[in-house]
């Protein structure tokens, strides 16, 4: 059917084409030989191709094109009519006397503009009576073809107008009133359409009307293409009228269109001058009118407007463009009380981006938005709408890109307040863009309120909020995640020790809420934190520090110790033991032994209580052993006590080869290379024979179970702790021992069920030959070495 | 200047010529065989003067009871074709009985001739004026001479000339009023009125003014009606909404228009009406007529 139609349709402007040739012709011979009444005749006749009624706007404008083309050469014929001596007063009416209407509106319209430029009579006059005669097209198609024909020729001489009477005001008005006159009737026509025909083809009809629409728009075009139309006159004429029409015609599809012609047409600075009107006019539009579109586009244009050039802002704050806007989006919203969340979020969008863009010193504007849009959303539950999601996830985009510094955005108080209204996932993905903002820039937040806001925001992070527990979520997302909040830790820094005291108290508030997931992300990062201020106050001990200063290494052990603690049920053990060295160790420098032993204990407890796995044993042991050597502040019985334990535990390792090298390396502790240090030759021995003893059953063990003894491997070793300790002056460490261990390791390795490991004999010949270099030194170091044979 | 020739051969040729036949005025005149034709033109009260001139054939010899010339103002109906009423007759003697050897001319004058009526072509009627010259014989057809001439009487404009003005309609269907700005129109005046619609719920596809003349023949039983539409003058393409006011402006110049005639010497009228058309999607024609007066404008004024 639809087939059909339009074949009928391409039939229809075929024959009307052609129809158009045919009269065009006769016309053509008419104007050569200056037959006027011929020409009248042909030339009428060929227009009245144009009054059918049977061809869609679009068929129906190639059409008009056609007959455009032909006019203009029936222009032509009627200015040389004039030259010849026909007045033109007398073609005005010889052109009346065609019986049919548009035909004859036509002429006269092509008759006008020669009266027009032979300045016989006022413009104005002839103008007038144009545009009221057209008056007798009420066929919307055809009306506003005829009419878009009778403002494409009186153009020129508009436009003419406007230019030439500079001052004249008078004439520059009566074309303002030509033009919008033309324009009001235009759109009651275009308007009309919509109302003519069946219900069904409504669809259609709108298609049809939108080709139509710039027809209707290119008055506005006009309009703003006069010079003489100032501001004055664009205020109390022109936007007036128009938005008065546009109010009137409660078209949908016809106010949003103008609206928009309007705002694209006519300069910035009369939008901004004119914005109340402007703006009074949107709620006053029908409720299905795209306002926000439409809103959205102004603000735009005003933004671009005022980034273009800087020194038209004051006229922004002049016209406080701000509570306009913000007034009429509020009342916009209010009236459309059905308006989907995203539209009213669009809006927010545009007006914020405004609002940074032209009043970027203005804080509590962009706080009003945000408010005006929790408002918005208040009451209702999270956002389901993926799109209005993605507006908010915009709208607080916004200004942390406008201002480069979270700092600004966490004195906004409605933006935590807005994104709570996001779903679980979107908050997250918001609270990351948020830090990765903080990375970017490297923005120091540096007071504990700010970072107080700022965990309130990106509080998606921190905790699990309700219901969201249980969403299995990508592990490989999360790490990410939780990565960025522990790279965010480190960007809260303040000089002042207090306030940095506080800012710890308040990340530790929040991320002890994180739970067992992510304490092991956020916690180590905390803990270095602190550990840093803790060294920062140590390196200032010689300062002032009044008593009552609250930052103190002391407290800030306490707060260290909480959280450790807090990471060690999470479980997570062997961090929380890392975590609790480091602080002894600390604690170590600022001379604070209780604490520093308090923290082993707890390491110790760890070690003992929470630490099963074999090989974490082993690291863990080697870490205790590592620390526990650099301490120096632990009195002889601590000390004591704790070097106990880490042998003790060294030699109750599962495995024998870690037995033994956890013994071997607790021998440092008994020898500390410092000026005080302790050096206890014969425990140092004690801890090297009885690694040898570990050494030697590993190797029987070796042979019994897979009948072949193990590699060398750990006598060389030990031999190189001997080395060691010899080298350091241990009177206990003889050459006879080390040489008795080289002979040891020789026979070991010539016994016939060794297995051969060259990297071991390669570390065995690398040791002896180190001896050998020794040796060959000379001086003190080679007699020591002397007495060794290799 | 014109030679009317009867039908048989006549022993003489007459010819009748006006005084001021050089400068008159001529009416171009459509006759029944429908070419065209100049004729003098005269209004009433002129003086119409001239000079017959009888010549006969020659070696021949005219004998005649007296020579006349009447002007004679004629109406012929058309239902009773050939038999002329004549509303005004004058006669003037220019010869005595006598012979006739040799062309004689004679003078002739009807001085202020009253013509009230304007010489007129209908479709059923015809109103002339003619001059005939007669030349009485005895025992033998008289030979008579005719010479048609056109009379036109102008008017000034009326003192009064009220604009027609009226509100019509079907009820709960179409409500228009419509405004010509005058009741008396002269041939080249033109019509300006608007046309306002109150109401429209039905779909009105275009609206047209005609331009009609009724001329009205006879009386009584015998009474003949023709109607013509002279103009037809599109003032609307598509339908209007509520509130819309359309104009109109139809120049009566490119019509062949005569005065309004008012009951012609009790044969006839001429009258012209307005006819307000509106058609729609189903072709149904919605009107209203109105009478306006015609009149002939006097030049100078």
């Amino acid at each position: 059917m639809i087939d059909a139609g339009a074949e009928d349709e391409e039939k229809w402007l075929a024959e009307g084409i052609a129809g158009i040739q045919h009269n065009a012709f006769f016309m053509h011979r008419a104007l050569d030989s200056n037959n006027l009444k011929d020409a009248l005749k042909f030339s009428a006749q060929m227009l009245s191709e144009l009054r059918t009624s049977r061809l869609s706007p679009h068929k129906y404008y190639e059409l008009y094109m056609r007959a455009f083309d032909e006019l203009r050469k029936v222009e032509m014929f009627f200015k040389e009519e004039t030259k010849r001596g026909c007045s033109v007063i007398d073609l005005y009416e010889l052109v009346q006397h065609a019986g049919n209407i548009l035909p004859r509106l036509y002429l006269l319209c092509t008759v006008g503009s020669v009266y027009i430029k032979s300045k016989e009579a006022p413009s104005k006059d002839v103008l007038k009576d144009l545009v009221e005669m057209c008056r007798g097209i009420q066929h919307p198609v055809r009306g506003l073809f005829l009419r878009s024909y009778l403002s494409q020729i009186s153009r020129d001489q508009l436009l003419e107008i406007g230019l030439q009477d500079e001052g004249d005001a008078e004439n520059v008005n009566d074309a303002v009133e030509f033009v919008l006159q033309n324009f009001t009737e235009m759109n009651k026509l275009w308007v009309r359409m919509q109302h003519q025909g069946p219900a069904r083809e409504r669809e259609k009809r709108e298609k049809e009307r939108s080709e139509l629409r710039d027809l209707v728009g290119k008055n506005l075009h006009v309009l703003s293409q006069i010079d003489g139309v100032d501001l004055d006159m664009y205020k109390d004429i022109v936007l007036p009228r128009v938005l008065e029409q546009i109010v009137n015609c409660k078209d949908e599809l016809a106010q949003y269109y103008l609206m928009d012609c309007i705002i694209q047409v006519f300069p910035d600075e009369y939008h901004l001058q004119t914005l109340e009107t402007l703006l009074g006019a949107c709620p006053q539009l029908q409720p299905t009118v795209d306002i926000k579109t439409v809103l959205s586009q102004l603000m735009d244009r005003l933004s671009n407007y005022a980034a273009s050039s800087p020194e038209v802002l004051p006229e922004f704050l002049q016209v406080e463009a701000f509570a306009k806007l913000s007034n009429a989006i509020g009342k916009v919203i209010e009236a459309n009380a059905d308006m989907p969340v995203v539209g009213a979020i669009t809006l927010y969008v545009s007006l914020l981006t405004f609002t940074l863009r032209v009043h970027p010193d203005r804080l509590d504007y962009v706080d009003q938005v945000l408010g005006a849009c929790v408002r918005k959303l208040s009451g209702k539950a999270k956002l389901e709408d993926s799109r209005a999601t993605k507006q908010i996830v915009a709208l607080l985009s916004a200004p942390l890109e406008k201002y480069n510094d979270i700092v600004t955005a966490l004195n906004l108080s409605n933006y935590p307040r807005v994104m709570d209204h996001l779903d679980n996932a979107t908050n997250k993905v918001m609270a990351v863009v948020i830090i990765q903002s903080i990375m970017k820039n490297a923005t120091c937040i540096s007071t504990s309120d700010k970072v107080e806001a700022l965990f309130e925001l990106i509080k998606g992070l921190i905790k699990d909020v309700d219901g969201s527990a249980e969403d299995e979520l990508d592990e490989e997302d999360f790490k990410e995640e939780q990565n960025s909040v522990a790279r965010l830790i480190h960007m809260l820094y303040n000089d002042d020790p207090e306030e940095m005291l506080q800012i710890i108290c308040t990340v530790r508030k929040h991320i002890l809420l994180g739970g067992p997931k992510r304490l092991p992300f956020t916690v180590p990062s905390l803990a270095f934190s602190a550990l840093k201020l803790v060294r920062r106050l140590q390196g200032q001990d010689g300062d002032v520090a009044s008593e009552e200063e609250p930052a103190t290494p002391k407290k800030i052990f306490q707060i260290l110790h909480q959280i450790i603690e807090a990471l060690s049920s999470v479980p997570s053990p062997e961090l929380a033991l890392r975590l609790y060295l480091q602080c002894a160790e600390a604690a170590n420098d600022c001379d604070l032994e209780p604490v520093a032993y308090e923290f082993f204990t707890q390491a110790f407890i760890l070690y003992e209580e929470e630490v099963a796995d074999s090989k974490a044993q082993v690291t863990a042991i080697h870490l205790i052993i590592g620390t526990l050597q650099r301490m120096n502040i632990f009195g002889v019985e601590n000390r004591d006590t704790l070097t106990h334990k880490a042998t003790g535990y060294s030699a109750k390792l599962l495995k024998k080869p870690d037995q033994c090298r956890a013994v071997y390396a607790c021998s440092h502790l008994f020898w500390v290379e410092d000026q005080d240090g302790i050096k206890d030759g014969e425990r140092v021995l004690l801890c090297l024979k009885r690694a040898l003893r570990i050494a030697n059953a590993a190797q029987q063990m070796a042979n019994v179970t897979r009948g072949s003894s193990g590699p060398v491997t750990l006598f060389v070793e030990i031999l190189n702790k001997y080395l060691y300790f010899f080298e350091k002056g241990n009177p206990q460490i003889t050459t006879a021992a080390i040489q008795g261990l080289i002979e040891l390791i020789t026979t070991e390795m010539q016994s016939e069920n060794a297995t051969t490991d060259p990297a071991a004999d390669a570390f065995f010949a690398s040791t002896l030959r180190y001896i050998q270099l020794q040796k060959e030194k000379g001086g003190t170091i080679g007699e020591k070495y002397e007495p060794i044979k290799v | 200047m014109n030679y009317i020739v009867g039908a048989f051969k006549p022993p003489c040729k007459i010819t009748i010529s006006f005084s001021d036949a050089r400068t008159r005025k001529q009416a171009s005149i459509k006759k029944e065989n429908g070419q065209m034709m100049m004729v003098p033109l005269f209004q009433s009260q002129e003086n119409i003067a001239g000079e017959v001139s009888i010549e006969p054939v020659l070696g021949k010899k005219v004998e005649h009871n007296g020579v006349k010339i009447e002007l004679l103002g004629q109406i012929e109906l058309y239902f009773d074709r050939g038999n002329f009423y004549d509303f005004t007759s004058l006669v003037r003697e220019l010869d005595v009985p006598s012979e006739i050897y040799e062309k004689k001319t004679y003078p002739f004058e009807f001085s202020t001739v009253e013509m009230p009526y304007e010489s007129y072509n209908g479709i059923n009627v015809r109103l002339r004026y003619i001059l005939r010259v007669t030349v009485s014989r005895n025992f033998v057809n008289n030979i008579v001479e005719q010479q048609v001439f056109w009379v036109r009487n102008y008017t000034p404009p009326p003192t009064i000339n009220n604009s027609i003005k009226m509100e019509v309609g079907i009820e709960d269907c179409l409500h228009i009023e419509f405004e010509y700005n005058k009741s008396k129109y002269h041939l080249k005046d033109v019509i300006i009125g608007k046309i306002y619609f109150l109401l429209v719920r039905i779909k009105i596809k275009n609206m047209e003014l005609e331009v009609r003349r009724r001329e009205s023949t006879g009386s009584g039983p015998n009474t003949y009606v023709e109607t013509e539409t002279l103009a037809k003058y599109e003032l609307m393409d598509g339908a209007p909404v509520r509130g819309e006011s359309i104009p109109v402006r139809l120049f009566l110049s490119p019509y062949e228009l005569t005065p309004t005639y008012r009951n012609i010497n009790n044969k006839f009228s001429v009258k012209y009406y307005l006819n307000l058309v509106l058609v729609d999607e189903e072709d149904r024609r919605y009107f209203k007529q109105q009478e306006i007066t015609v009149y002939r404008l006097m030049e100078n004024s």
